[in-house]
């Protein structure tokens, strides 16, 4: 059952006020994956207490990097249902979790963060981790190195 | 940090992996954990002899993308469980 929007508001908007989309229903979804090319990055949002205290402030350090997806986005697990069903649709084989965080390019999934790996990491933590994906999705990254 | 639930226990809302005395591994979110149970919500059940993956390559899995939950909460006794580890910890490579 969703929460009270009231609720639900800030948590939105410390996520759009720093440029994040927000993907609130099923057509905006299909607007932002359809034909998507470049690097693109989804954060699942939740009510839950690893969002609050890690997953929102990891993003917003990590977009804070000079290298960052072309398109960052958001949508409401638990609360945006139909929204976040769409995104899911997308990545049948990847289990859901919220929050969690997909980095796409061109559309297909490169990197997945679950919410085990956001729970327990302080944000600085998952930040650096975002931002070497950048890295590899930009194609400057070490991994992207050694190929 | 889980949650802000302190009563529950330090691994209320983080997903763990729970050893079975069977050999079995659960996964799921922590709700609570005691001498006498633990409790896990959103739970996916692996035996090596009923799935395709060994032991070593679910929990690999597990560890990288997460699971698919098959139990909206599961209750385990306590005496059926070796170990509480969070997937978080557990190498995905």
């Amino acid at each position: 059952m969703p929460y009270p929007e009231e609720m639900c508001a800030p948590m939105r908007a410390e996520l759009t006020q720093i440029g994040f989309e927000e993907l609130r229903a099923a057509d905006d979804v299909a607007q932002f994956m359809d034909g998507a090319t470049g690097s693109a990055m989804i954060l699942f949002n939740s009510v839950c207490g690893c969002a609050a205290g890690n997953a929102r402030p990891a993003v917003a350090l990590a977009i804070g990097n000079e290298q960052k997806p072309d398109r960052v986005a958001t949508v409401f697990a638990g609360q945006d249902v139909e929204a976040t069903e769409k995104v899911r649709s997308y990545f049948p084989d990847v289990p859901p979790s919220s929050p969690s965080i997909v980095l796409m390019k061109d559309g297909q999934i490169t990197h997945y963060v679950p919410r085990h790996m956001i729970e327990g990491r302080d944000p600085q933590t998952i930040a650096n981790a975002l931002v070497g994906a950048f890295a590899e999705l930009a194609g400057t990254g070490e991994a992207a190195a050694e190929k | 940090m889980g949650t802000f639930h302190d009563n529950l226990g330090a691994l209320h809302g983080i997903t763990v992996v729970v050893e079975l005395t069977d050999g079995g591994v659960i996964v799921g979110r922590c709700h609570e954990a005691t001498d006498e149970q633990v409790l896990l919500h959103d739970a996916d059940v692996h035996h090596e002899a009923d799935g395709e993956l060994s032991r070593a390559d679910y929990l690999k899995r597990a560890a990288q993308w997460g699971v698919f939950a098959k139990h909206k909460s599961l209750r385990v006794a306590g005496d059926q469980v070796t170990q509480i580890t969070p997937l978080g910890q557990i190498e995905a490579n």
